[in-house]
């Protein structure tokens, strides 16, 4: 059976990026070329796994009304509840905020099929990168092909930002998740620090 | 950089994945009946062909799947690729 998300007091916790905040805010390059970073903290994510096919696979799919079926597909949305796929049976939930409604439900849809739901959510943070230079800044350190025709909205892939294996999710036209694993999320966020020193204003 | 197509995920670079050594070596239906030079071989003795090659690679910074390639060793080309069956594929 899959743990129980976080309990707490929420006020007490801190992200795997809080020491970067005020790094990450002085960064803003303004501008319809400019680029902003932030971290989206303490976001729900969960780790299902189900084959195609299988009952437990349906019953995922009826809970989150689908599915993604190949790779680099999402469905839902992403300030409400999204599905990136991972693999063909693999696939991660996010959610905005702690949504133990979702963890339940979905344990409670998945209920004695051969599948599994477990709360990922410590797992990884996120930072979101938009503007109209984020493409160009990611195109530093990600050898996914970023052009819409390859990387349009609602795409989500496994890649790498420098060295760190990352998920890379296109949110907006010009807005970027990067899904990184906490204990990379300091060196990830320093990477796009240094990436965006360059669409700065000169002082 | 080679570009391996994953069948699954599609070409991606080859820093995503990892080499599993030849393909199809069967795991013995009674490894006790064997004798030490048997047990050697089955675990040590591999193919060493000059052209295609039937290989196994794993997608470790994608999907994490293993699948089954036929790679020309003498080009690093490689001719196809077919999932796994079965094995969560
Ligand atoms: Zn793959």
């Amino acid at each position: 059976m899959a743990e129980t998300l976080t309990q707490g007091p929420p006020d007490l916790r801190v992200s795997p990026l809080q020491h970067l905040h005020r790094q990450l805010a002085a960064a803003a390059a303004p501008g319809p070329q400019g680029l902003e970073i932030r971290e989206v903290a303490f976001t729900t994510q969960l780790g299902l796994r189900a084959e195609p096919g299988s009952q437990a696979h349906t019953r995922f799919a009826e809970v989150l009304e689908g599915l993604p079926s190949a790779v680099g597909e999402t469905t839902g949305t992403p300030d409400g509840v999204a599905t990136l796929w991972l693999a063909p049976d693999e696939f991660l939930v996010v959610a905005s905020g702690q949504d133990h409604q979702l963890l339940q439900r979905l344990e409670h849809a998945l209920g004695e099929a051969a599948g599994q739901v477990v709360d990922l959510s410590a797992n990884r943070t996120t930072v979101e990168l938009s503007g109209g230079s984020a493409r160009d800044a990611l195109e530093k350190g990600v050898p996914a092909d970023l052009h819409p025709r390859e990387f349009p909205v609602g795409r989500a892939i496994t890649t790498t930002l420098g060295p760190v294996p990352v998920l890379l999710w296109r949110t907006e036209d010009s807005t970027f998740r990067i899904l990184v694993r906490s204990s990379f999320a300091d060196y990830a966020a320093r990477w796009l620090l240094d990436a965006a020193e360059e669409y700065r204003p000169r002082r | 950089m080679m570009l391996i197509p994953c069948p699954h995920c599609g070409p991606r670079n080859e820093t995503e994945f990892q080499y599993g050594g030849q393909a199809y070596v069967a795991y013995p239906e009674d490894p006790y009946a064997l004798t030490d030079e048997q047990w050697a071989r089955y675990l040590f003795y591999r193919e060493n062909p000059k052209g295609p090659f039937a290989e196994r690679w794993v997608h470790s910074a994608g999907c994490r799947k293993w699948f089954n390639a036929v790679r020309d060793t003498r080009t690093y080309e490689f001719l196809s690729t077919e999932a796994i069956q079965g094995a969560a594929s």
